[in-house]
């Protein structure tokens, strides 16, 4: 959150509005997610003149308030009215926080016009025991009556409150932010005051620091002597609150100020109890320290830390020790400056979960020139506020890169890749405004990134990137690249998918989609042959841990759902990928039904959803495949255990296992549900020919019936396998018409009817020729099956 | 003569009783039969002195003729009447429900996938997919990414051995594996949709798993106009002629200069209103030119090639598009009356 009034501070603004402001700053890329004044209409300033008591409480009072443009009747319950007081009254129409709309009302009876305010009611301090407590806020005597009262107490900031790109993280401190505000009203920034009136007692005679590790590459050290820790002034309080921070001492308070300026974190020692030596080094493995917040924390050789030579006083970039904390009663400080390396800092705090707005900046990366200004700055300010004295001198160690970055780049290779036509003042004009330094050389411009901008790297596109935000990109004209004369294509296997996807949408399934993730309850079912699985490394939820091999178990869920919604007609399919602890891909065909396949409401039209139709949608899949006559179905007690083991197939194309289909089991379902799932990848790697037309039979069909009674045990499969064998080339076509069970017929036997046709390409055939493989058909069956011709 | 005169009355009596189309075959029996009265007349000629035979044959014809004429009529009349009562006969009660036959739906992102895919496949890109589980170095590394790096906060990433492997947080991987499979490195146009996972608590705008399509264009002297016109193509087609674009600056590790793309709103047209939060825009995606990094960490010389990168949340598109409050819509217990109203051709 950023206060325009301290923004104020570093550049001139020009009175222009501030929302208005904010706009053109969120264009340039640096969000501002919202605009809050602190402002509130119908605030005025007033005048208690008169105080009595409420006739009916014992606690209220009916004060007389001059507000300027009346004397108004107003009850208030706080304790510290009283006559003379200047006050801040909410008038009929004001709106406090939380939506409270203020309105004349009688209070037990007596009229009242009007609310005199604490600074919590009105959202200026946060409501605490003590700020309740201290009443109604109590102005100076020489408030003027009927004027703006926030106006008055410096108050009337406006808070952005910013949504940044990760690389601009930099802008959540005012001094940065100022930069960017100065590129858009192309005007320049003022930097703070950094002077001190230093004794003349150099640091070095009393303190010396050392830096074991290349992991900090900066450690700036000053010494403040004699601090008052005491209260800090208003405007630091408010401003720290609006940018989200407590306020909770004037030496601590700088601290967080001064980061808040320049993004630079700086750690205060209480120098007494930290001795004379500072020595950064990387943390033992298992070495403890005691944080600020009294936890113990196990380090190791990943940490930096902080040490006074022997002991831990602080872990580098994320909290200070306990031992040598900033309290009450200190008065010498030793300020810290530094930079470390952000990965580290980044990865001890996660590692504690100590994330603060401290180790964020870190993390982020700091640049050298305000790690050098933020120490001086805040030696400022500790002896403007706290009373401090400066010791001369700055302990420093330095292993920064100052090597300028410096970019080329020529007007037509950013009007290149911005697709613009600026020109050379157009690109001098961003720069300016952005405040980098720059030659011209012929047609090229040579820039200067400044030290503080550590997000732009040392390429052409970065600064393109920069000239192009501060110019505007809505000024880039719509263009299209160079056709292509080829039109695009689906990757082969993608098509392949959405073939099958259409095809099954055809055949009346829903496609849903069902989340990767699933648990480990979820992926003990539906398991077919399969490898481990891939567990997560760091769940969220132990109902998200592993990466799913079957899509069935949230195939089956969601039938089981709408089944429970009282959808009983239930068609759905789901094609997703897989994988196993190989990390081998399998893309998966699941389907799941239940209820009527075709249904009416009222007439007995239904077409119920059961193991045949089940199959005939598998068949008509592998068809549309062009899989005809390489597909079977066998029977498989091998199937997952929610698979009903009688009601099932497994699907074998060209002698390979591809998937399975068939009735949920009863123990797992009392839903007549059924499922199926098969590898698109077994079924892509099958080879298939092209369409080649054939014409029809210009020749004659015969047609012959017939019937078998045989065991039953015996499938229908195992007479047609007969009925092929014998019927030989001219038999083209074995339908079976007729199933039937029970009278006229031995308990354990069964009929079988079939229709066949006979035909020959090459001539019409006679019934005598048919006659002859017909009869072979039937002494066939008879004798290899034990089966009786019923009839024919 | 007279005789055929009376056969003329007969006809137009007997005719006038005629009530079924038997009735008529019987009179036609009664008529012209072997034994029918016309025949019989006609067997008459034989007696009749050669000079009237003439006439005698016309009045026959003509009476044969007039018999024929009003069977025709007749039958007609007959079997017209005979259709009727069948048809009254096949009433039935057409407004009864109907027999529910059963086409399914594509899911509302696939619809929305297939839509995009369709447009810019004609606008020469290919459809390439790649793996969900992959390998940090393609998700995160080969994408200027490095480890420790803080953007990679920004998607906090589901790991799995070693930290090696990950379900891929964004579909650029694919675009990093097709730039490292183009050996010649010659230009490129390809479109990558597919599923994601974040560390992200499921809400009404959050999900663990979502889906995005990117598109990557690699050639010589690409700028970020084109990107413009591209994305201009793109929004319009999704959202209506009206809608005008514009590119906030923003930032990706892999892309720069960075932009976010913004549609105007369709809902108020840029007045301001709640879906685009008062702004008149509403943002719908991330794009920017492929960084020079990321060109040459996969084998494409930077000083040759450009190119521009794009990439959409399909979700947020189709709760967009569809008007759908609650990214869970798309995934968690999927009620079939949902899946159902996207069974139809969408219009704009």
């Amino acid at each position: 959150m950023i206060s325009m009034n301290w923004v104020k501070d570093y550049v001139d603004t020009k009175n222009i509005d501030l929302k208005v402001l904010a706009d053109k700053i969120t264009k340039t890329g640096i969000n501002i997610e919202k605009v809050e004044s602190k402002n509130i209409d119908n605030l005025v300033i007033g005048h208690v003149l008169e105080v009595s008591a409420h006739p009916d409480s014992d606690h209220l009072n009916v004060c007389k308030v001059d507000v300027g443009s009346e004397i108004t009747q107003i009850v208030c319950g706080a304790s510290n009215v009283r006559k003379d007081l200047k006050v801040i009254v909410a008038l009929p129409g004001a709106i406090l926080p939380g939506n409270f709309e203020i309105k004349k009302s009688k209070i037990r009876g007596v009229e009242s016009n009007g609310m005199i305010c604490a600074l919590f009611e009105l959202g200026l301090e946060e409501k605490t025991e003590e700020t309740y407590n201290k009443g109604i806020h109590e102005l100076d005597s020489n408030a003027p009556v009927g004027e703006n009262p926030i106006k008055y107490l410096g108050l009337d900031d406006t808070i952005y409150t910013l949504d940044l790109n990760p690389n601009r993280f930099d802008c959540n401190n005012h001094i940065p932010f100022a930069y960017e505000v100065a590129a858009v009203l192309n005007t320049k920034v003022t930097l703070p005051s950094i002077d001190t009136k230093p004794v003349k007692d150099n640091i070095k005679d009393h303190f010396e620091i050392k830096v074991d590790t290349e992991n900090c590459t900066m450690y700036n050290a000053k010494m403040v002597t004699n601090v008052k820790v005491g209260p800090s002034p208003e405007f630091i309080k408010q401003r720290l609150e609006s940018a989200g921070m407590r306020s909770i001492n004037n030496v601590v308070d700088i601290s967080n100020y001064v980061m808040l300026e320049y993004g630079q974190p700086l750690h205060f020692f209480d120098k007494d109890r930290l001795g004379d030596k500072i020595l950064v080094r990387m943390a033992h493995d298992d070495e403890k320290v005691i944080t600020l917040d009294n936890k113990e924390r196990e380090l190791n050789s990943d940490d930096i830390v902080i040490t006074d030579g022997d002991k831990i006083v602080c872990i580098a970039g994320v909290m200070g020790g306990l031992n040598t904390e900033v309290e009450e009663d200190t008065k010498n400080i030793l300020i810290e400056s530094a930079i470390f390396n952000p990965y580290n800092v980044r990865y001890t705090s996660i590692k504690l979960d100590l994330r603060s707005e401290a180790s964020l900046r870190y993390e982020k990366g700091l640049n050298y020139e305000y790690c050098n200004l933020a120490i001086e700055r805040a030696c400022h300010l500790l002896e403007k506020y706290a009373g401090g004295t400066v010791l001369e001198g700055t302990l420093t160690h330095d292993t920064t890169i100052k090597k300028e970055k410096i970019v080329e780049v020529t007007l037509d290779e950013i009007n290149l890749m911005l697709g613009m036509k600026l020109n050379s003042n157009d690109v001098t004009s961003s720069l300016d405004s952005l405040g980098f330094l720059y030659k011209i050389d012929k047609d090229k411009f040579i820039v200067t990134i400044p030290n503080r901008r550590v997000d732009v790297e040392e390429n052409k596109a970065d600064i393109i990137e920069e000239v192009g935000r501060i110019y505007g990109y809505d000024n880039i004209k719509a263009t299209l690249p160079v056709v292509r004369t080829k039109k695009g294509e689906y990757a082969p296997k993608t098509k392949f998918r959405k073939d099958i996807s259409k095809r099954l949408r055809a055949l009346g399934f829903n496609e849903i989609r069902t989340y990767t993730l699933i648990s480990e309850e979820e992926n003990n079912m539906f398991r077919y042959n399969f490898n481990d699985e891939i567990k997560l490394l760091r769940p969220m939820n132990i109902d998200k841990s592993i990466v799913r091999q079957s899509l069935l178990s949230s195939m089956l869920k969601m039938i089981e759902y709408n089944i429970s919604r009282k959808n009983n007609d239930v068609m759905l399919y789901e094609i997703a990928n897989t994988y196993d602890n190989s990390y081998e891909e399998d893309t998966k065909i699941s389907f799941g039904l239940t209820g009527n396949y075709i249904s009416n409401s009222w007439n007995k039209s239904n077409i119920q959803v059961d193991y045949y139709l089940v199959k005939g949608l598998v068949e008509n899949i592998l068809d549309y495949l062009g899989l005809t006559n390489r597909y079977t179905f066998k029977l498989s007690d091998n199937l997952p255990k929610e698979i009903h083991p009688k009601v099932n197939s497994e699907i074998i194309i060209d002698n390979e296992a591809v998937g399975y289909f068939g009735k949920i089991h009863p123990s797992t379902s009392k839903n007549n549900i059924y499922v199926c799932e098969i590898s698109l990848n077994k079924l892509y790697s099958k080879k298939v020919r092209a369409i080649k037309f054939k014409e029809l039979n210009k020749y004659p069909t015969i047609n012959k019936d017939l019937s078998f009674i045989v065991d039953e045990n015996i499938t229908s499969e195992d007479i047609t396998k007969v009925i092929k064998k014998a019927g030989g080339r001219l038999l083209t076509n074995i339908n079976v018409f007729d199933l039937y069970k029970g009278d006229n017929i031995a308990k354990d036997k069964k009929s079988l009817a079939f229709n066949l046709t006979f035909e020959d390409y090459n001539k019409t055939l006679t019934e005598e020729e048919v006659n002859v493989v017909f009869n072979k058909i039937i002494s066939e069956v008879e004798t290899k099956l034990k089966a009786e011709l019923r009839d024919k | 003569m007279n005789k055929i005169e009376e056969i003329k009355k007969l006809i137009d009596e007997k005719m006038k009783g005629v009530n079924s189309l038997q009735e008529l075959n019987e009179l036609k029996v009664e008529f012209l039969g072997k034994k029918g009265l016309i025949t019989e007349v006609n067997s008459m000629i034989r007696d009749i002195p050669n000079e009237e035979k003439k006439e005698f044959g016309m009045k026959v014809n003509e009476v044969r003729s007039l018999f024929n004429t009003k069977y025709e009529e007749i039958k007609e009349k007959l079997e017209e009447e005979k259709i009727n009562k069948q048809l009254e006969a096949d009433a039935i009660d057409v407004t009864l429900p109907s027999t529910k036959v059963s086409v399914g739906a594509p899911h509302s992102l696939e619809k929305l996938i297939e839509e995009l895919e369709e447009l810019l496949m004609s606008m020469g890109y290919d459809v390439v997919e790649g793996p969900e589980v992959e390998k940090d170095l393609y998700n995160f590394e080969l994408l200027n990414l490095p480890k420790g790096h803080p953007a990679r906060d920004a998607q906090d990433t589901f790991y799995i051995k070693d930290e090696e492997m990950l379900l891929r947080s964004q579909t650029s991987p694919v675009q990093v594996r097709t730039m490292l499979a183009n050996e010649e490195k010659s230009p490129i146009r390809i479109i990558c949709p597919g599923k994601t996972y974040r560390r992200d608590d499921d809400d009404a705008t959050h999900s663990h798993q979502f889906t995005q399509m990117e598109g990557l264009l690699i050639d010589k002297d690409i700028s970020l106009s084109d990107l413009k016109g591209t994305f201009d193509i793109i929004a319009k087609h999704l959202f209506g002629e009206k809608r005008e674009t514009r590119f906030r600056p923003s930032f990706y590790p892999f892309t720069e200069p960075s932009v976010e793309l913004d549609i105007s709103c369709f809902n108020c047209e840029g007045k301001g209103c709640n879906i685009c939060k008062g702004t008149g825009w509403i943002t719908v995606g991330g794009a920017g030119m492929v960084h020079p990094k990321v060109l040459s960490n996969c084998g494409y010389d930077p000083k040759i090639h450009s190119g521009f990168a794009f990439g959409f949340g399909i979700e947020r598109l189709a709760m967009l598009k569809y008007g759908i409050t609650d990214i869970r819509t798309f995934y968690t217990p999927q009620d079939i009356r949902i899946l159902e109203q996207f069974n139809r051709r969408d219009v704009l």
